[in-house]
Parts: structure tokens; sequence; C-alpha cells
């Protein structure tokens, strides 16, 4: 466009080159169209040898979102279901099932395991609804806390407070041979479809033993995520 | 002497009959620029570019010793630190450098904006300009996570955290992000090959591209009040300004970039010397959960705006706000590349350039202290003030430690010291009485969680006892005007109720 309007007195002296290159002067024209139809052949075959590279280099580069499901999670030993105390709440750590060797630290994964009583358990994952920070559980006021923008659950792993829009995600577990397993391994975001909804009702304050009861009453596992 | 100066001239002949390359860049230095823009309001674009080259030079520099795998690229920062030679050093210039780097190139943007410096025939200068300004974030944002401590391991689970909400292939693009299921060695790696390959791979060619149309299409001329850009006459008319009234680039424009560009780089040097480098905070152990992390200073303001959005708008606000923001950054100059270049006639320009660096100046400012965040240790490190014991009774005593043990101060403040997420407490009294205070502890609402099921009856009545004694100076203590009336022994309207006082 600015080509046009300024050809007269255009200041930009690279107009000139592109004249030239436009003003090339023609070869042979018996053998031209016979070469201009080899440079296509040519053109298309590099297009072939294109899309032939590009589908296996796509693939590898979505190779970690084409992982099955059942390779994204595996179930995990936390030990001995009689380490956890009943009525508290205790940080556990477990090492990633797909570890590889050069992960480092990042191989430990951290978790919040609170036993109800007997055989109910809670396995709470260690990141915030909100933006995945590393909440804290407070025995005393029975609170998770989130340092990064104050996102506040109750024991249940129920929203309390602050942005979240959903309670704690929640890891599928089973005890097996009075050991506690839980289904772990994906990093738990909002987008993981079977995180589920924030489903634990928010305990209503009414007296403090009618609510732990409830809670105690909930089916475990209810809001995990199935195999 | 003599001989040996015509020998180097002999020797540039040599190299200049095979490369001919010395004419095109003599002519593209010294050519005509109008005799205005030789300002220092013209400086930012080049030092933008200069600290881009420190930026590589010491980028190679730093991954001469780096460790790019999430085992041990902590371990390699600590030993850059304080094994290697100057390496604390070199780390500081890399990160000043990139702090400065996104500062100048913010405004030097704002200048271009402001000098409507992106109108025809200019417009995909700018909007080449702003990619260019989206990957400098890029390149400070992956830089962040190379910093592989805490803050990068969690600061990079808040990254993937929003990209999770992104409807429909948000699990997907979270999955190549991390490259696996979790946080962990694959990651750092990908952002490795981000940061050191990809980001600046497209950057040099993008800057290539947007140094050439500077110099293809010329540097924008000073603009004055009423010389309207068109597109049919700029051309004659820049032609005008610069060769018949312009003065060669180099030297009578360039030394001001000069200067400015050596003094940007001293400032570098002068902080990374005085500051030092950023970091490593704690290791990478996600099992250390006693970390608030945060992100550098070029992502605060984002970090507070995702701290008050309400829960319902923010996956919304997430992705739609970013993408109209860049689309009306790129398609600016299409609407509007004509007419009125100077600041003085265009108020709406100006008006909407203050509301930016307010808004941005405002949240970062924010993200420093996070007014938002619980202070997770508030409650076992400051003790309630000694004054607000004093002559206090038992119960009310108790109370005091049942606010400490149970957390309150991580939120409310008392003196001065403790969170600051919900109201502080010290003038509590004057603001509620007993009742709503009950109502509020045990219920909880309005953002704070309830305590029915942490506190038992005796705890509460104590907490709210401790309560009822903190009032503001001599404001009284509020009160609730229909419970005189439900108390008062006689129900006589004209004698027995007391003069109601407001409720606050």
């Amino acid at each position: 466009m600015e080509q046009e309007s300024s050809k007269a007195n255009d200041p930009n002296p690279p107009s000139e080159l592109v004249d030239a290159t436009q003003a090339a002067p023609g070869s042979d024209a018996s053998g031209h169209s016979r070469r201009v139809f080899l440079f296509n052949v040519a053109l298309f075959l590099n297009g072939i040898v294109g899309t032939v590279l590009a589908i296996p280099i796509i693939g590898y580069l979505l190779g970690p979102a084409l992982r099955k499901r059942s390779s994204q999670n595996a179930w995990i030993d936390l030990g001995a279901a009689s380490d956890y105390p009943e009525g508290e709440t205790r940080l556990a750590s477990f090492r990633d099932p797909f570890s590889v060797p050069w992960d480092g630290q990042t191989a430990e994964v951290p978790c919040w395991v609170r036993r109800i009583r007997g055989n109910d358990f809670q396995v709470f994952a260690i990141n915030c609804a909100h933006l995945g920070c590393p909440v804290r559980w407070f025995a005393q006021s029975q609170l998770f806390m989130c340092p990064c923008h104050g996102g506040v659950y109750y024991a249940d792993g129920s929203r309390a407070s602050g942005p979240p829009a959903r309670g704690l995600f929640e890891y599928a577990h089973k005890v097996v041979d009075e050991k506690l397993m839980i289904l772990a391994g994906k990093l738990p975001t909002l987008a993981a479809k079977n995180c589920g909804g924030p489903r634990l009702t928010q305990i209503q304050p009414t007296a403090a033993t009618e609510a732990s009861a409830a809670i105690a009453s909930q089916k475990p596992g209810d809001d995990s995520w199935p195999a | 002497m003599a001989g040996m100066k015509q020998r180097m001239g002999d020797l540039y002949d040599w190299f200049e009959r095979r490369l001919g390359l010395g004419e095109a860049i003599t002519d593209a230095a010294e050519h005509p620029v109008p005799s205005k823009t030789s300002s220092w309001w013209y400086v930012f674009g080049s030092a933008a570019a200069v600290l881009f080259m420190l930026q590589i030079v010491t980028g190679i520099l730093l991954a001469l010793v780096y460790a790019p795998t999430a085992g041990e690229a902590w371990n390699s920062l600590q030993f850059l630190d304080h094994n290697i030679r100057l390496g604390w050093y070199l780390r500081a210039l890399h990160g000043w450098g990139s702090d400065f780097m996104v500062a100048v190139v913010l405004i030097h943007l704002a200048q271009v904006f402001l000098f409507g410096a992106y109108k025809y025939p200019r417009e995909l200068t700018w909007i080449v300009g702003v990619f260019l300004l989206l990957l400098t974030l890029g390149m400070a944002f992956t830089g962040q996570v190379l910093r592989f401590d805490q803050d990068a391991y969690w600061g990079l689970g808040i990254g993937v955290s929003i990209v999770s909400r992104i409807p429909w292939i948000g699990g997907a693009l979270v999955d190549i992000l991390l490259g696996g299921p979790i946080l962990a060695g694959p990651t750092l790696s990908r952002f490795f090959a981000l940061h050191v390959f990809v980001i600046p791979g497209i950057l040099l060619a993008l800057v290539a591209l947007h140094l050439w149309m500077v110099l293809r299409l010329g540097i924008n001329e000073w603009p004055m009040p009423g010389r309207l850009v068109s597109k049919k006459s700029y051309a004659a008319e820049y032609h005008k300004l610069t060769e018949k009234t312009g003065i060669p680039f180099v030297p009578d424009a360039a030394w001001k970039d000069a200067v400015f560009a050596a003094a940007t780089i001293l400032a570098v040097m002068a902080c990374a010397l005085w500051f030092g480098p950023f970091g490593p905070t704690g290791q990478p152990d996600p099992t250390i959960i006693q970390t608030a992390p945060k992100p550098d200073v070029a992502f605060l303001w984002i970090y507070a705006v995702l701290a008050y959005l309400p829960a319902n708008l923010e996956t919304p606000m997430m992705f739609i706000a970013p993408a109209v923001i860049i689309l009306a950054m790129i398609l600016l100059p299409l609407i509007f590349g004509e007419g009125e270049k100077h600041w003085s006639r265009r108020p709406m320009a100006v008006l909407m350039l203050i509301g930016v660096a307010l808004t941005l100046g405002i949240f970062t400012r924010l993200g420093m202290y996070t007014p938002w965040s619980p202070i997770m240790d508030a409650w076992s490190k400051e003790p309630v003030p000694v004054a607000y014991l004093k002559d206090r009774t038992p119960v009310e005593r108790a109370g005091a430690i049942v606010f400490e043990n149970k957390q309150c101060r991580n939120c409310h403040s008392l003196g001065g010291e403790g969170g600051m997420r919900g109201p502080a407490l010290d003038g509590i009294a004057s603001r509620m009485t007993e009742d709503q205070m009950i109502r509020q502890v045990l219920q909880g609402g309005g953002n704070m969680p309830a305590f029915g099921n942490a506190l038992s009856p005796a705890e509460t009545t104590a907490l709210v006892d401790f309560l009822e004694t903190l009032r503001a100076g001599r404001v009284p203590a509020a009160i609730d005007a229909s419970r005189n009336v439900a108390e008062s022994p006689q129900p006589q309207p004209e004698k027995t109720i007391p003069p109601v006082q407001p409720e606050r």
C-alpha cells in the first residue's frame, strides 16, 4: 500500500531493490515452463516429506498429553494405617510413581492424611484448589490455610473461605492389609475432569459434635478420582 | 605508522570486496533522520536491544555452569553463587538485566504509544513490538522457573493451575507444559529448552524484523499538534523532514542512544553489585510446605489480581482479559492508523496510559505485601499486646489465649501485628455487639471460616469476652438497641427505653 502511494518519492532505498527483483530478466521461454513444472514437483515432494517428518514430531510433542489415564495414576503405599492417629490430620509424602532419576527432590510429593476413625480416611492433595499452592493444616482451628491467596478449607476438605471455587482435591484410597493405599500420580488441577465438583457439603456450624459425626458418616472416597 | 595504516586499509578492502557489507552498514548508520528525533525520548528501543544482548551474553556464561535438571539445578546455582569465581555476579547481572529489560521494554512501549509512533506506516512495527513484549515476559517467566527453587516450583504450579482452567484443552496443555503427569524432571528440561532455545530464537528473529522496519520506514518524526498523519501525504512529508532538514542518524542522533544504553548497563551493574543475585530461595522440595511462594516482580500484579477476583469471575477473566488486551494492542494501529500524533490532542490515549500505569503499579505494590495472605506463623510469633491484658478478668485472659491458639491472628491483626486478610480487631467491640461476635465466630461468613467446629462453648465465651474488651480508644462499645428493648423490665416505652444510640 505504501509502495503504491509513494512510488514517486519514496524515501526508502529498499524499494529500489524490490523493483529490481521484479524486473528480473526473463529466461528462455521454452525451457522455462518445464523448469517451473519441475520446481513445482520438487515443492510437492518436499511438502510430502515435510508432512511425514512433522507427524512423528507432533506426536513426540503431544506425548505427555496422550498418555493413557491408567498410566497417570497408580496405587501408592502410604504406610500402615495405624501410623495415622484417629481424629487427626497428618502430613505424609509419597514417591511420584512415574519419577525419573533426574527428578531430584521433586519426586517426593506431600499430601494430607485425615483418619476420621477406623478405616475411614480422607487423603487430600497438598495443592490448593485455587492455584496449586501448598496448603497447611492447623489442628487447633481445624483449618487448612493457603499462603498464596488465602484460601481456607475445613477439616473435611470443603471450602471455608477465600478464592477457591471448590474444596481440596482428594485422592481415592483404600486400606489393604492394614496399609493405606492412595491412587495418585497426576498433579491435581481443575482440568482433571474426575476431580469432581465441590460435592462435600460445607459444615453448618451447629454443635461441634454433630458436625463431626456427620462427616464421619459421609462415604469416604465420594469426591475422589476413579481409577 | 603510515605503512601500518595503509596495510589496515588494504585488509579492510580485501574483506569489503568479498563481503560488501561495509557500504550497506554505513548507509544504514548514516541514513538521515528528522532532526528533532535526536531526543532523550527516543533512546528506549536501543537500550532494550542492548539489554537483550547483555542477557544473551550473561545467559551463555551462566549456561557454562548451570545444570538443567530438576535434581541438580538448585545445587548448581549454589555452586555458581559460592564456588565459581564471580558466579554470583553473573547471576546478578542476568537477573537484574531481566528486570531492567522488562522495564525498558514497557517504557519504550509507553513512549511509542504516547508519541503516536504506531500510526501509518509503522503499524506492523508496533504489532511486532507487541509480540516482542510478550516474548520478553515469556523470558522473564521461564527464567524464573530455571532458578529452580521453592518459588519457582510453586510458581510453576500456579502457572499450570491457570492453564488448567482453559476450557476443553486445559488438561492436555498442562500435560504438555509439565512434560508428564506432575511437575518433575521433564518439566524443568522443557522450560530450559524454552528459555534457552525457543523463545530467544523467536526473539532474535523478531528483533531483527523490528529493526529492519525501523530502518526501512524511518524513525518516527517528533509529533506536532495539528500535523495529521494521512496515508496519502505522509511519505512526502516524511521525505521532506528527512532529506531536506534531516541529520545523519550516526553520529548526530545516535550519541544519545549510546549514552543512555551505557547508563542503563551501568545501572544494571550497580544493582547487581549492590543487591546481588535473586535467590535461590529454599530448595525445590515439595514436602517442605513452610513456604509462601511469590512470583518475580514482573508478574506480581497478576498474582495480586488473582487474589481479588471473585471465584465465578476468575476463569473468564484469566483468559478473556488477556485475549482482549492483546487483541486490542494488535488492532490499535490498524484502527487508529491515521490522524493526530501529538499527546496534547489525544487526551484519551494519555488517560489510558496513566490508567494502565497506575493499575499495574498499584497491583504490583499490593503484590509486594500481599494483604490477602494469612500470615501463617503470626499466631505463634506475636503475643497479644500486654496493654490489652491489663486489668482483665481470668476469663478474658483465657479468651486472649484462645484468640492466639485458634490462629485468629493469622488473618486479624492486634496492635498492628498479624495478618491483614480480615479486619484488625483492635476496636472490634466498638463495631460489633457480643451477639454479633458470637454469630460471626461460630458461623463465619463474609470470607471468614466458621469456627463452630473448632471452639467449645467455653472457649467461645472466653474468646468473645476478650474481644468485648477491645474498644477503639474512648469509643463506646457497640450496643444492640433491640436487645435493650427486649431486656427492659417494664415494657412502658415512655419511661424505660434508654436513648437509642446509633448502632455501627
